[in-house]
């Protein structure tokens, strides 16, 4: 006698896979994305129609049409010369600030992980101190303290984001260093440094660039937040979170001063979120990024 | 049970110095502000007596450590000192505004659970279309800034149908219903997003116990599959899921901040912010202690709960 | 003969993934194998690892990813297990047929009390209260051989010895009393002592009990220790199937005699283990099979 099994194994043991080209299409989607709005916002100056702070009074709160796309604001200026500009700022807030904090999170963590006992305990706890307070809140203190600004702003994504790098760069440090091809390296007679440069470093940030990436789509978040508060960049500097405070109160009567802001974030957003996801899944299969 | 309980107090004990670095960190706000605070405070026309007065009060003429031993004991009884602007004691004015970010916080918590859990179950163990589903919802709620969805449902609910209250708070103890409709808002602007973070930690977790050998050894015993996923997958995901909301309510009472502001709740974000913008920073170091001991509380709690839920943790043979 | 476990002509395939066209056929996991173990007997089945006698556990639970196609027959007590659905399946698996697997500490849910672990399998095919569940576990921890059962109960797993986690998988399997038992590998992660131990306790269960047992197995001292007949698998085929002692003592097959010599009890003490070739392949297994037969 002889019967085709159905089939019989578990629906709820399979893993989802997914297919490699995945994530290269998303990472390939999300630079496109990426790469079309950094060029618009390095270029707004020349592809702008109209000058972000130029006040046009027969526009006031205008509604969308072919010489201004996006409508006017309050005071009758162009949103999409606005938006332009803004996403000048607000992508060089978050980029200069995840870039300062990489730089400085990587030497760090590659020498409490490479180390380990007490360089690892003193870098490791210094930098937990920070993470005692949620990042909103931290950001906050920095104001606080030094005064709203866009640089304050970017100083304080970057002490904020500093601990949460060194520590991804930390954990993949010990991972790489255990490796037989390090242990090797040091028989062979090779100094620490040069073990670190040519074996561990290169091969230990594939999950910081991960880390980075995810980082900068919060970043963007932190940085539109903290000016919509008028914590970060303050104005006249046209800035994406402050567009959406300063169409806040008139909402509904012109809705497209807060729809296109809004929408540029979510884009600028989205970019990373897909490059960092598409990373992860070939640069970090050991998920030590967070 | 005694390692039990030696996990509680090591866990309890451990939050002494983390109690301590964010004192001195509040400590420090008014001590590194560039220049003189008390001139910044005060503004360009105040009088050189009120500068020494005020400085005298907030105990600037002392030394550092004098600075923090006394600040530390005046708030240990209970003393937080008085708002420059309005002369209101803290206590009384956090004790006003603090509920409003906890219901807010809380609600939003609870919302976000409710809808992250059973949908990241779902992602899981579901078939493609709810994976893609899923995956759509985890992505655009991770990417939309909080506030900007604040502003959108706005637009919707009291633009276009005129449904809800766009802005504005009553007190649940006067008027619970009223409260509720103002908190509606809000409390969606916060929870969506954060539902997204709590869907796609669950489906991660889920996911990999589902990989393990012991499910293997459920379905050899002959459990339901409802059974495996409820009694023990869930059960085997919850200390990943439970650490994640510890954190994650530290991401809500950041993002209450400017959820207050955005809908004039008079919580403490609300405070905060104002009092920034007025220099006034007695009222910014308390509303920022305030919160960041209300997260280390909930991260002790969290952890605490984490022990409970996974025996191994507890015992000090986790990995 | 009506035995409590017949396969007939069974072969699992595993579907390629990448059905591209052009690519060679994937060989079966297990290729036409027949054999019957008679009520009470301990079978064992040895092989190395990827001779497919893993998969051929599993198929009788059920327990194959859903890419395997299983074909052929498979009988537990005379009723035909391929084509059961899950529900059918379901209700056997832990009942009339229960399964322990090599690696206890991985096997058992580590956020459940063993004891609880084990009231639960009662409690999925029996209708019975939580207290009854609760003295019938502890009671099978105290047969397992699990001193002062009651107040291990609660348990979790990690605070167990090795062999303990063992004795209480085997008790989960055991808990409603299934006619057959198939242990893949039980013993393969615990050290030799406890080894010895849990092969004793199988034993003794099978005297008690009246369990038939198919033993999965990799090491032929186990085979010699506990079994009462023995099937070599090499390649997805059963090259011959014997009584556990006419095995070591006439082995018919060139594979099986390889590797008898392989193994360190067969082999004179001080002389060097002689190596299997790795180059078997079907070809070569057909021809063994004829030189076996001579």
């Amino acid at each position: 006698m002889t019967t085709i099994a159905p089939p019989t194994g578990g629906p709820i043991v399979r893993r989802p896979r997914s297919k490699p080209h995945t994530s290269t299409r998303f990472v390939i989607t999300g630079v496109a994305i990426l790469g079309v709005l950094a060029v618009a916002a390095i270029a707004a100056p020349l592809i702008a129609p109209h000058g972000p702070e130029t006040v046009e009074v027969s526009r006031v709160l205008g509604a969308p049409n072919l010489q201004h796309p996006f409508g006017s604001d309050v005071l009758g200026r162009d949103v999409l010369s606005r938006v332009l500009y803004g996403l000048r700022t607000s992508l060089l807030v978050s980029l200069t600030a995840v870039t300062v904090a990489t730089v400085i999170a990587v030497p760090f963590g590659l020498a409490a992980g490479y180390f380990g006992g007490r360089v690892d305990t003193a870098i490791s706890r210094t930098l937990d101190m920070i993470l005692v307070l949620p990042a909103m809140l931290l950001a906050i203190t920095f104001i606080a303290i030094l005064g709203p600004g866009s640089a304050v702003a970017a100083l304080a994504i970057a002490v904020i984001y500093l601990p949460i790098l060194a520590r991804v760069m930390r954990s993949s440090t010990l991972v790489i260093t255990r490796n037989e091809y390090v242990l090797g390296a040091r028989a062979r007679g090779a100094g620490h440094l040069r073990v670190l440069v040519h074996h561990v470093a290169p091969n230990a940030l594939g999950p910081v660039i991960v880390q980075a990436s995810v980082l900068s789509a919060f970043a963007l978040q932190l940085e539109a937040g903290l000016s919509f508060l008028g914590l970060g960049t303050q104005p006249p500097t046209p800035s994406l979170g402050g567009m959406l405070a300063d169409g806040r109160d008139v909402l509904i009567q012109a809705p497209w001063v807060e729809i296109f802001p809004g929408i540029a974030i979510v884009i600028a957003v989205l970019s990373f979120t897909l490059i960092g996801e598409g990373l992860r899944r070939s640069f970090d299969p050991r998920g030590v990024a967070e | 049970m005694s390692s039990r309980l030696q996990f509680v107090i090591r866990r309890i004990l451990l939050t002494v110095p983390v109690l301590f670095a964010m004192s001195v960190i509040v400590f420090l706000i008014i001590r590194l502000v560039p220049g003189d605070p008390v001139r910044t405070m005060l503004g360009f026309r105040a009088t050189a007596a009120n500068v020494i007065e005020l400085r005298h009060r907030l105990g600037l003429d002392q030394n550092l450590l004098q600075q923090y031993v006394n600040w530390i004991s005046a708030l240990l009884r209970g003393d937080l000192g008085s708002d420059i602007v309005s002369h209101a004691p803290l206590s009384e004015l956090l004790a006003q505004r603090l509920p409003v970010t906890f219901e807010l916080t809380a609600l939003s918590m609870l919302l976000a659970i409710a809808i992250g859990i059973p949908l990241g179950i779902r992602a899981a163990t579901g078939g493609r279309w709810v994976k893609r589903l899923t995956e759509g919802f985890v992505v655009f709620g991770i990417s939309i800034p909080d506030f900007w969805l604040g502003i959108m449902l706005v637009l919707i609910f009291t633009g276009s149908l005129a449904l809800l209250p766009p802005s504005g708070y009553v007190s649940f103890a006067v008027d619970p219903l009223q409260n509720l409709r103002y908190m509606t808002l809000p409390v969606l602007t916060l929870a969506i997003g954060e539902a997204a973070y709590i869907l796609r930690t669950t489906r991660s977790a889920v996911t990999s116990v589902l990989d393990r050998p012991h499910m293997i050894f459920l379905r050899a015993k002959g459990i339901s599959q409802r059974r495996m996923i409820s009694g023990h997958a869930l059960r085997n995901a919850a200390p990943a899921i439970v650490t994640v909301i510890g954190i994650q309510v530290g991401v809500l009472l950041g993002g209450a901040i400017i959820v207050e502001t955005l809908f004039a709740l008079p919580g403490v974000g609300r405070l905060i912010v104002t009092a920034i913008n007025q220099r006034n920073y007695p009222t910014v170091q308390m509303g920022i202690l305030a919160i960041a001991a209300t997260f280390i509380v909930v991260s002790l709690i969290t952890d605490l709960l984490v022990g409970w839920l996974d025996p191994r943790v507890a015992d000090g043979s986790a990995t | 003969m009506t035995g409590v476990l017949s396969f007939t002509d069974v072969a699992v395939r595993f579907a390629s993934t990448e059905t591209s066209t052009g690519a060679p056929p994937v060989p079966p996991a297990v290729d036409s194998v027949s054999f019957t173990i008679n009520r009470g007997e301990i079978f064992g089945i040895v092989g190395e690892s990827g001779s497919g006698k893993s998969t051929l556990a599993n198929s009788v639970m059920g327990l194959l990813p859903r890419s395997a196609q299983v074909t052929g027959s498979i009988r537990v007590n005379d009723r035909e297990v391929i084509g059961l659905d899950d529900d059918q399946l379901r209700s056997m698996r832990g009942d009339e047929v229960s399964m322990i697997f090599q690696d206890a500490s991985a096997s058992l849910d580590p956020t459940w009390s063993v004891g609880d672990q084990i009231a639960e399998t009662i409690r999925a095919h029996r209708t019975i209260s939580r207290r009854g569940a609760r003295a019938k576990a502890i009671s099978l921890m105290t047969e397992v051989g699990i001193a002062d059962a009651a107040s291990r109960y609660s348990d979790a797993p990690h605070r167990l010895s090795g062999g303990m986690r063992q004795r209480i998988m085997i008790a989960a399997a055991l808990a409603n009393n299934p006619q057959l038992l198939i242990a893949d590998e039980p013993t393969t992660a615990l050290d030799v002592t406890i080894q010895a131990q849990v092969l004793a306790l199988i034993g003794e269960l099978r005297k008690n009990h009246g369990t038939t047992v198919l033993l999965i197995t990799h090491d032929l001292g186990v085979v010699a220790q506990v079994c009462d007949r023995v099937g070599v698998m090499y390649g997805g085929k059963l090259l011959e199937v014997a009584a556990a002692e006419d095995l070591f003592a006439n082995p018919q097959h060139a594979y099986t005699r390889a590797l008898l010599a392989a193994s360190p009890s067969g082999a004179p003490r001080g002389s060097r283990l002689p190596v299997i070739p790795a180059a078997w392949n079907i070809e070569d297994l057909q021809r063994l099979r004829q030189e076996g037969t001579e």
